[in-house]
């Protein structure tokens, strides 16, 4: 009986971490303060062990959580992302008077969600985890509750994640009715074994689907909530939302599609193609015409969306490990510069204009370095990881034959490289607005400088010696497909 | 396509059936109202007032929670008709299931979330 548990432990950790926290906060006294952070920290260095010592065994619970290498790689990027995640967030409970309990509870259980979603062979489990992360991150997204904004974010959010569930739940029940089963390797065999053409019911089960994934990936044209939610959160939760989801999400969006629709590409390769396109470019020209910087950010990583679906588009061993690769290094770039957004927030204003960030460089250079390094990353510079992620992901697709894919992706990437610069050269070469109060300078906390650090650490270690981890992306995908 | 035919006859001549009762009653039939004929119900307890009152979200809160509650209800049941076949392991659990419920329950508890008078500042 044990044995059967051994791939669902990473994700135990985090969610006794998680109801340890909720627990904590239903019997903390008012006033009294709680190590909650710690906690989660423990959690998910615990799930971070388990899924390094769980490396490739190939364990399977239940039948539906597979502990394969696919799976807990991304596993070990969620980690990542929460560990940064939960390192960043004690200041911003600090500033807005948040429930601290609450909010540590719900981006555990979001990352428990996460986890189960990255290691599901079910398309029903795959759908009680989304949930049970969507849910999470509704709540999350409208945490500052007496803020309009960020109650209007999550409304938005809850209406339209709602519909794209629905979409996902019905193209489950067409699949079920296509082969009888909800097994991904069973629907996988099925569909191979029979000889379905594009007919109207494989088109709608693989459309749906589809569609369900494309919102919680925020891609061209389900994208529309991901502005205003990304704008009314706080800036560690978009920072979360846009790396933590996204991960989980395409985790899913590969396994199901490259195992279970394998035999049906014929199908949904032009769809992605589209998608991709479309993604990539409104992603990037939408994103040049905004002055908050959440917003901008927000329009990047929907062309950050786009960049990975060229690589599942391009469907080959090449592609699955570049998505991989590109999710670490997007991630941890991602919630790095969402980090220092954070700190840069007080209390009496967001600082998330554009021109707020104007002389920067001046009052905290340390802010202004990290936040270029992970400006550039995100742009696709040398040496860092975004660069080599971008680079992996051309790759793939060049191979396949997708020159068109490609060419699109590097024209988008070249201009996206303008809204970065324009933030780098906003905190460097330009002077404060005259009239407007100056930036005042927080004190970073400890842990959130430690995270900061870690982050840079590992874009520079992805972006000049990143053959290990591509070496174990290629190895996690080459097991199970 | 041949034996989607009469199903669409049936549903067909059913709309038609029903629209068609409403409409001929409406045009022939007469009309001499009463403040008894107007109520939505003409037996049972008088109406007191709109059905779209604004309610306490309370009742969301407890519907919520009823409804988490229900559902652990539901599993119960078949376990314990096949607690024989499910052995030690169905036993663990069921037992684990009950536990993350309870740590729910614990936290609803504290909250205050099912005291119903006391005004929460």
């Amino acid at each position: 009986m044990l044995f059967s548990m051994n791939a669902i432990v990473p994700l135990a950790c985090v969610t006794a971490a998680a109801l340890a926290a909720m627990v904590a906060e239903a019997f903390r006294t008012p006033g009294e303060r709680m190590p909650i952070a710690p906690l989660g920290l423990i959690g998910l260095v615990a799930a971070g062990i388990a899924t390094v010592l769980l490396w490739g065994h190939g364990y399977v619970s239940f039948n539906v959580v597979a502990g394969d290498d696919f799976g807990l790689f991304v596993t070990g990027v969620l980690v990542v992302i929460g560990l940064l995640t939960i390192a960043f967030s004690p200041a911003t409970i600090e500033r807005e008077q948040l429930p601290a309990g609450e909010y540590y509870a719900l981006t555990l259980f979001a990352i428990a969600g996460m986890i189960l979603m990255a290691q599901a062979t079910d398309l029903l489990v795959i759908f009680l985890a989304l949930e049970v992360l969507s849910l999470s991150v509704y709540v999350l997204t409208g945490i500052r509750r007496d803020s309009r904004a960020a109650s209007e974010a999550s409304f938005k959010y809850f209406l339209l994640g709602a519909f794209s569930s629905a979409f996902f739940l019905y193209g489950i029940a067409l699949t079920y009715a296509l082969t009888g089963s909800t097994h991904l390797d069973r629907v996988g065999q099925l569909i191979a074994g029979h000889t379905f053409g594009s007919g109207a019911m494989e088109t709608f089960a693989v459309g749906l689907l589809a569609v369900g994934f494309a919102f919680k990936v925020s891609a061209v044209p389900f994208h529309m909530w991901a502005p205003d939610a990304y704008e009314g959160a706080p800036p560690v939760v978009t920072g979360f939302m846009a790396t933590g989801v996204k991960a989980a999400a395409f985790a899913a969006f590969v396994r199901v599609f490259m195992s279970a629709f394998g035999p049906l590409s014929a199908i949904w390769v032009p769809v992605l193609w589209g998608l991709a396109v479309a993604t990539m470019i409104l992603g990037t020209v939408v994103g040049v015409m905004q002055t908050n910087v959440k917003r901008l950010l927000a329009y990047s990583s929907i062309a950050h969306a786009g960049y990975l679906l060229v690589g599942m588009v391009s469907a080959n061993a090449v592609g699955r490990a570049a998505v991989l690769f590109y999710l670490l290094a997007y991630g941890v770039t991602n919630v790095g510069a969402f980090g220092v957004l954070a700190l840069l927030e007080s209390k009496d204003r967001p600082n998330d204009e554009l021109r707020d960030l104007a002389g920067l460089w001046n009052v905290r250079p340390g802010l202004a370095a990290l936040m270029t390094v992970f400006l550039l990353s995100l742009g696709g510079f040398p040496p860092l990881a975004g660069f080599i992620g971008k680079w992996f992901i051309f790759t793939a697709a060049i191979q396949s034959g997708y020159y068109g894919l490609a060419i699109i992706g590097v024209l988008t990437s070249v201009v996206s490289v303008f809204f970065y610069l324009r933030i780098v050269v906003m905190m460097y070469m330009t002077e404060p607005e005259p009239g407007r109060a100056p930036l005042s300078a927080p004190i970073v906390p400890r842990l959130a400088g430690a995270a900061l650090g870690l982050a840079t650490i590992v874009v520079f270690y992805l972006g000049i010696l990143p053959t290990q981890l591509i070496d174990l992306a290629t190895q996690s995908v080459a097991r199970i497909f | 396509m041949q034996g989607w035919l009469s199903i669409v006859l049936m549903i067909a001549l059913g709309a038609a059936f029903a629209v068609g009762s409403v409409v001929l009653s409406g045009l022939f039939g007469p009309r001499r109202p009463t403040p008894e004929k107007e109520a939505p119900y003409e037996c049972g307890v008088p109406p007191v007032g709109d059905a779209r009152e604004r309610m306490s979200v309370k009742f969301y809160l407890v519907a919520m929670i009823f409804l988490l509650f229900d559902i652990e209800v539901a599993f119960l049941y078949p376990w314990a008709l096949s607690l024989r076949d499910l052995g030690w392991t169905g036993f663990v659990q069921i037992v684990v299931f009950m536990l993350i419920l309870l740590a729910g329950y614990a936290y609803v508890w504290k909250k205050g979330a099912l005291d119903w008078g006391k005004e929460r500042a």
